[in-house]
């Protein structure tokens, strides 16, 4: 911008001996990075071929040998190493999404918890963000998760709820829905109760605003989202079996499993951002006019009114987008998962599988790429989100 | 509360006595009990604190062991187990620098403190030249210092820095190196040329992209192998430069900000003036962006700080290193070490973090009454 | 190298680019030590105490290699590297040899650009379990919960042993060895499992060593030993017979306390190691006396076997298949001759 300046108000020769300047500037700055990077790959062709170092992607085809400790897609010990990395892949789009959820819930509840007019809520809410924010995430993690484990009793002598809960140092073991042919008309069944709620609430918000009165739908809602799946559930006969945990020798087996490390990872996570989400919804809050909350007042909404009607809709927009960049960092962060031997895309795939194949260049730039390619994505749909609003703001 | 009226003469204005708004009641009856829901939270609130607060403090300080030289001296007790941190305190502070030279580390110490007091107390005189000196006579007289090999000093290798002296030199040389690289990349990011811009654009935004220990991983197991032989970069300055990369491009997207909320009349009046580009950019646009995310720029060092504690997972003995390998050392494994040296490290880490924290608030303050007209 | 002559050297060697390589010894000898690339602690392997005063079995072997080329078993610097980034630091010549406890296998000789040069330690795969499990035999681990740590052959073999004995298992992988041990220690998982020469070490490194035993069984060969970069054969040559020396000497009945009146050892063999007779030294491109220097300085292997991991330290290790050929293990050197 400057530059456009600069070059406007010169005459013509200087003009154009800047513009020539700058091509030759940049060619030079090209051919810099070229003769770099021919340099580097020249150096790495010859140190692996001098030392007979193998290279190249053959080894996803690979048998892996290893096993993991969760997996959410099929994976066994014959599988391949490329298949490993996706059970990685799937274990980090898992803990980040949970954490995602719990971090925004902690975050908001404490975000407005500062602004609260309670000082004992307040303070502690401030003190909640003071401590977190200033501590590294590392050491808060080795402290949830061996914390997580001491607190926690031994297979033998487990925490139980009922028959079907129990919770020790393995893990939460909670009863599991297995899914048996005809189960897929159960879940439509369930999705279109949900989607027929929607159209009701829609029709009701329609009806009040063309005619001033809200027709009454709340129970046909219910009957929609509840009713009708059991309807169906009732008419293919139940096609769910359930898996109870048990416990068999060392431990419990069959039902779900939650691992330590998976909820270890969740609450540090969790926690740890949702003091950076509280600060961000904190200050989303108060950059609404304060005349907007009065002039709600003046219309007779009550408090609870005006901050979902008039406050939190003008917050925010200045929260999502600091927001989504906290979930990215949050995404990354979960790479932490190696120090707790939670097997995520890192710890399985440039951990286990670089030390065994020893191909450090192909797996780690692998793994760059995939983070890469999350946050383009992320990048990408904020841009669109900030695109669509960026009309409704009187900027 | 219904106070007693019978002395009060009837009025027309016959009411409630106001609610009394000044003394401690008062002050307890608008701040915690205002409401039912109020009263609620502040109840609710203040059984948590009940509950949490006295067991940490009995077992930090109470329960604690205070005395002691072995792991014995713990093993029976339900609390934390200090002797671990006095004993190890060497360490802790040094890592396993030759004992013979902890001055030298002392003396960085020292003149790094005292310059930043300098800084920060806002009556001492000629600000500029001590940070003018902080930032370049100092790095190089600390470098001569601790790495040794110069004037006689015996040489220490790298691999015996650790502990806080690790932590201090991995942020420092990450702030140091990452501003002036980070002032490049966003100017970069302005350029007219489209090479320089798309550049400084995928350069930040694959560093910005990835995690810090994948670029770690990259440093201490992929880097080696770029480099010819009979080139081999230390150890530690391979996760330096890993480090100030990756924080130059966090550092560029900051500085990027104060450069795009600077008025578009301050490059016209630089023009004006008849200032090339490298001129208005130095005198004119930079002072004033960088004046304006300074507390931005405090912030991004906290997070700096804070994430020199990954160096631990590619195997340095920093301030987190030392503490988790002391806690599974055969001296003092126990079952309260580990528990003790986290509270240890985590209260190090946060004095620093929070002081920077509040540096950056006061800034703000500052810039904010600045800008006051 | 220090970082004064990284930094000087570093616009030398940028213009120059990868020139060719002079041999190794002769960049260790202007060097002044060797680099030793170590394990962050492994009791009885390689150890630094609160001083960093390194000691151990691995850390010995660099010292004797150190002695052979310079007279002083302190001319070493020990680099602690990770399980992880070992192979890759001995590629990239962050250190002449790679001393870590490392598993000999034929990927990691054909493929991974390193050449072993023999064995210092046999050693096979073992479980650690809490005596309150009862737990008698390692097949007795169906469904167990395992604990280890990432970057070494236990993760592969573990899932070979149970696989084959179509048992159940969950494997958790850790970084760090501190991570790991804490892991097992917290009862995260049922068992442990490395070499057993490593879980002689973490036992130790637990609340209470006494309430966990080492299984009696053994799921693997780990042949393990130190390791040079492939592609220069003197090297390799002068860090292998290093270690020959020091178990031929053994053998021999050669120690640190009677080297100087072996001198007068009217015995060949004896008189070959000492450098008494033929010019085996030089032909290493060291002095003849090279062994003798080992002996007298460092010791034989078992000396070195005794003081590091022998039933006099808290790690208690029996000789077993790392006593001599002739004393019933398998520990054996081709002779000097």
């Amino acid at each position: 911008m400057a530059i456009t300046v600069l070059q406007m108000s010169k005459h013509r020769a200087a003009w154009r001996d800047t513009h020539w300047r700058s091509i030759i500037l940049q060619a030079l700055v090209l051919l810099a990075l070229a003769v770099l990077a021919a340099w580097m790959i020249g150096n790495v062709t010859t140190a692996l071929s001098h030392r007979h170092v193998a290279s190249g992607f053959a080894f996803l085809d690979h048998t892996a040998g290893f096993g993991i400790a969760q997996t959410l897609i099929d994976y066994t010990e014959e599988s391949s190493y490329g298949r490993a990395m996706w059970v990685g892949l799937a274990n980090t789009v898992l803990v980040s999404v949970i954490s995602i959820v719990l971090s925004t819930v902690i975050g908001f509840i404490v975000g407005i918890g500062r602004l609260s007019s309670n000082w004992l809520v307040a303070k502690l809410c401030t003190a909640y963000v003071e401590l977190l924010r200033n501590m590294p995430l590392l050491l808060q993690l080795l402290f949830w998760y061996f914390g997580v484990l001491a607190a926690l009793p031994g297979p033998r002598e487990s925490l139980t709820l009922g028959s079907g809960i129990a919770l020790n140092n393995r893990g939460l073991f909670i009863p599991l829905l297995v899914q048996q042919s005809g189960s897929w008309l159960v879940w439509l069944g369930i999705f279109a109760g949900i989607a027929i709620a929607w159209g009701l609430y829609r029709w009701a918000g329609k009806r009040q605003h063309d005619t001033g009165h809200r027709p009454t739908v709340w129970w046909a809602m219910l009957l929609a989202i509840f009713a009708l799946p059991a309807a169906v559930l009732y008419a293919t006969g139940v096609p769910f079996t359930v898996s109870w945990p048990e416990l068999t020798g060392f431990n419990y087996s069959g039902g779900l499993q939650v691992i330590p490390e998976l909820a270890g990872l969740t609450l540090a996570l969790s926690i740890y951002t949702a003091a950076y989400i509280a600060e961000i919804v904190r200050a989303g809050l108060l950059s609404v006019a304060r005349g907007q909350h009065e002039a709600a007042q003046a219309l007779g909404l009550r408090h609870t009114h005006s901050l979902r009607l008039v406050l939190v809709p003008q917050a925010l927009r200045v929260i999502i987008p600091p927001l989504a960049s906290e979930y990215l960092s949050l995404t990354k962060n979960s790479s932490l998962a190696i120090v707790i031997g939670y097997p995520d895309l890192v710890s399985v795939f440039a951990g286990t599988v670089l030390n065994q194949t020893g191909q450090a260049i192909e797996i780690l730039s692998m793994v760059m790429a995939i983070y890469l390619t999350l946050s383009l994505i992320v990048s990408l749909l904020m841009n669109l989100y900030n695109r669509a609003h960026a009309g409704q703001d009187a900027r | 509360m219904t106070p007693p009226v019978t002395a009060a003469p009837p009025t027309a204005f016959h009411r409630k006595r106001p609610v009394k708004k000044i003394g401690v009641l008062g002050w307890l009856h608008a701040n915690l009990f205002s409401s039912l829901f109020n009263t609620v939270l502040t109840l609710l609130v203040l059984g948590l604190l009940v509950w949490a607060v006295p067991p940490i403090l009995d077992w930090a300080f109470i329960d604690a062991v205070w005395h002691g030289t072995t792991r014995e001296a713990c093993e029976t007790v339900g609390g934390a187990c200090w002797p671990f941190i006095f004993q190890r305190f060497g360490q802790i502070v040094y890592g396993f620098y030759d004992e013979a030279a902890r001055w030298r580390v002392d003396v960085v110490y020292v003149f790094g403190a005292v310059g930043l007091a300098w800084l920060m107390i806002p009556s001492l005189p000629r600000k500029g030249w001590v940070g003018a000196a902080l930032l370049t006579l100092y790095p190089l007289v600390s470098f001569v210092l601790l790495s040794g090999g110069w004037f006689g000093l015996p040489v220490v290798s790298t691999e015996k820095w650790g502990g806080l002296l690790l932590t201090l030199v991995v942020a420092a040389v990450g702030i140091v190196a990452s501003l002036p690289l980070g002032v490049l990349l966003a100017l970069g990011r302005r350029s007219t040329l489209p090479v320089v811009r798309i550049l400084s654009v995928v350069f930040i935004e694959v560093w910005r992209g990835v995690p810090m220990i994948t670029v770690l991983f990259m440093a201490s197991s992929m880097l080696p192998l770029f480099l010819p032989d009979g080139l081999e970069l230390d150890k530690l300055v391979r996760a330096l430069i890993a480090v100030a990369l990756f924080n130059a491009a966090y550092m560029a997207e900051v500085i990027r900000g104060g450069l795009q909320a600077l008025p578009r009349g301050q490059y016209e009046g630089a023009a004006a003036l008849g200032f090339g580009y490298w001129q208005s950019t130095a005198l004119i646009v930079l002072p004033q962006a960088l004046r304006t995310v300074l507390p931005d720029i405090v912030n991004n060092m906290i997070s700096m700080f804070k994430d020199t504690s990954l160096v631990s997972i590619i195997g340095f003995f920093d301030l987190l290193g030392v503490i988790q390998a002391g806690a599974t050392d055969v001296d003092w494994t126990g079952p309260n070490t580990a528990l003790t040296g986290y509270l240890f490290a985590g209260a190090l880490y946060w004095v620093f973090c929070f002081s920077m924290s509040r540096y950056s608030a006061s800034l703000e303050r500052q810039l904010s009454q600045g800008d006051r007209r | 190298m220090n970082l004064r002559t990284l930094v000087l050297g570093l616009a030398a060697v940028l213009m120059l680019g990868g020139t060719a390589t002079a041999g190794t010894l002769d960049a260790v000898k202007k060097q002044g030590f060797i680099r030793c690339g170590v394990s962050d602690g492994q009791p009885g392997f390689s150890n630094p105490d609160a001083k960093g005063n390194w000691t151990g079995i691995d850390v010995d072997y660099c010292r004797a290699v150190a002695t052979a080329i310079f007279n002083d078993p302190n001319k070493v610097r020990f680099v602690p590297v990770s399980f992880a980034e070992r192979f890759t630091a001995l590629q990239a010549n962050q250190f002449e040899i790679l001393s870590h406890n490392t598993t000999w296998t034929m990927d990691r000789d054909v493929a991974q650009g390193l050449e072993f040069i023999g064995v210092d330690f046999y050693d096979g795969q073992g479980f650690m379990v809490r005596k309150t499990l009862g737990v008698k035999s390692a097949l007795q681990l169906d469904g167990a919960t395992l604990c280890t740590q990432t970057g070494t052959t236990s993760e592969l073999n573990a899932a070979d042993f149970f696989r084959a004995h179509k048992l159940k298992y969950k494997i958790l992988v850790y970084q760090k060895a501190s991570e790991y041990i804490a892991a097992y220690d917290a009862g995260r998982c049922d068992a442990a499992t490395t070499d057993r020469s490593g879980l002689a070490g973490d036992r130790l490194k637990l609340k209470d060593p006494n309430g966990s035993i080492i299984l009696p069984d053994t799921i693997s060969k780990e042949p393990l030993g130190p390791a040079v970069r492939q592609g220069d054969q003197q090297w390799g040559d002068l860090c292998r017979w290093v270690l020959f020396a020091m178990v031929n000497a053994e053998e021999l009945g050669v120690s640190s306390k009677n080297v100087d009146a072996q001198l007068g050892s009217t015995s060949p063999e004896i008189r070959r190691l000492l450098g008494k007779e033929g010019a085996f030294g030089t032909k290493l491109g060291l002095t003849d006396d090279w062994a003798y220097r080992i002996i007298k300085k460092v010791g034989n292997y078992g000396e070195i076997f005794d003081r590091s991991v022998g039933m006099k330290t808290p790690l208690k290790m029996q000789r077993g298949l790392n006593a001599l050929w002739n004393k019933g293990g398998i520990m054996y050197a081709p002779p000097i001759r």
